[in-house]
Formats: structure tokens, sequence, C-alpha cells
């Protein structure tokens, strides 16, 4: 899968990102590294953060198309 | 209620910390699983590894249990913690020698042993 549909949908689920990138880490368009800045973040623990990024990504998570997934997750400032 | 089911919960709710993995502390099998390891061990975590590669039932039931979809999977005393980049993160802040010593006492590094279980 190329970078572009999961930015799709990461942009659905963070409207409001500051920042929103995702990089093909091993150029096999499944092992992605995703970073996301936004203020659905503020206040929560990394766990649920990432339980966000996760939600935002459940079909191509669920299908295999994702096999590795690397996370991180800031707030919007 | 599978027997699968009732043994995952019993490692997650009766170990002080519990790493489920892809292969053993001898033969870790994927990158993620080490980072996890590596800074669970950095900052003296009695850690219990569970390997999930013998049957794929065992991720299945694990992911159902905990919601949370991906290999390695941290819990302390029960909660679930995170995947290998929030293990990591918190170790560089320093947060999770914090936690492991609010949930398990500041002397938590003496009982440091590393042991693995099997839920198969």
């Amino acid at each position: 899968m190329a970078t572009e549909p999961l930015r799709a949908l990461l942009a659905q689920a963070f409207p409001d990102a500051g920042e929103l990138d995702v990089l093909d880490r091993t150029g096999t368009g499944d092992h992605f590294q995703v970073t996301v800045a936004s203020a659905r973040f503020d206040g929560l623990p990394l766990v649920e953060q990432h339980r966000l990024v996760y939600e935002a990504l459940a079909t191509p998570l669920a299908d295999g198309t994702i096999h590795e997934l690397r996370i991180k997750t800031r707030g919007p400032g | 209620m599978s027997e699968l089911n009732e043994s995952i919960k019993q490692v997650i709710e009766g170990e002080d910390v519990a790493l489920f993995m892809k292969g053993t502390p001898q033969m870790v099998m994927c990158g993620n699983s080490l980072r996890a390891l590596e800074a669970l061990r950095r900052v003296g975590a009695p850690v219990t590894t569970v390997d999930v590669l013998p049957d794929p039932a065992i991720r299945q039931e694990l992911s159902a249990v905990s919601g949370w979809p991906t290999i390695p999977q941290v819990f302390v005393r029960g909660e679930l913690i995170g995947g290998a980049d929030i293990v990591e993160e918190l170790e560089q802040s320093g947060e999770l020698e914090r936690t492991l010593a609010a949930r398990l006492g500041p002397g938590y590094r003496e009982s440091r042993d590393e042991k693995t279980l099997s839920v198969v």
C-alpha cells in the first residue's frame, strides 16, 4: 500500500492535525512509521493516544495491509 | 470462555510485568519485540514473557482481551502499558521506571528475574 491512503485515513480521523506524516520505512509498502500531532491527544496517556491511531487505521491493520506500524503521537503545541 | 482466553488473562493479571512477544528472550523473532524487551531490561523490570508464535490463536485471543491490534504488548499488574514505541518512549522519559516503582514498589529491581510462560 502507498502512504497516501493511510495519510487520508489519518487526516479524516485527525482533521486538526498540525503534523501528519506517513513514512514507508522499508520501501515495501507494509512497514510504516506514522507521526500525528493533534489536540485529540491532549491529556490522554500514550496507550490511549496510540489506540486512536489504531482505530483510524483499523481496516488496513485488520486485512494485513499494514504488517508493522510505528507510531509517534504528540499534542498540537 | 476458552481455556486459552483464561490462561492469557491469568498471565496479564497474575504477573508483575508481562510481555507478549514474538519468540523468546533467547530467540527473539521480531525487532519490535526486541525493542520492548530491551527497554524493560534497561529499567530492571522483572519480565515474564509469553511467546505468541506457537499458535495464531494466542494473538487473536490476546488482541480480543486487550483491544490492542499489534505485538508486542506490555502489561504491568494487569494494565496495558502499550507496545514497543510506547515502552521505549516511557523508558526514555523516565516514566517507565516511575510507573514500575509506583506499582510494584521501589525495590522492584531486586526481584529482577526473567521468566517465560506458555499459554498453550
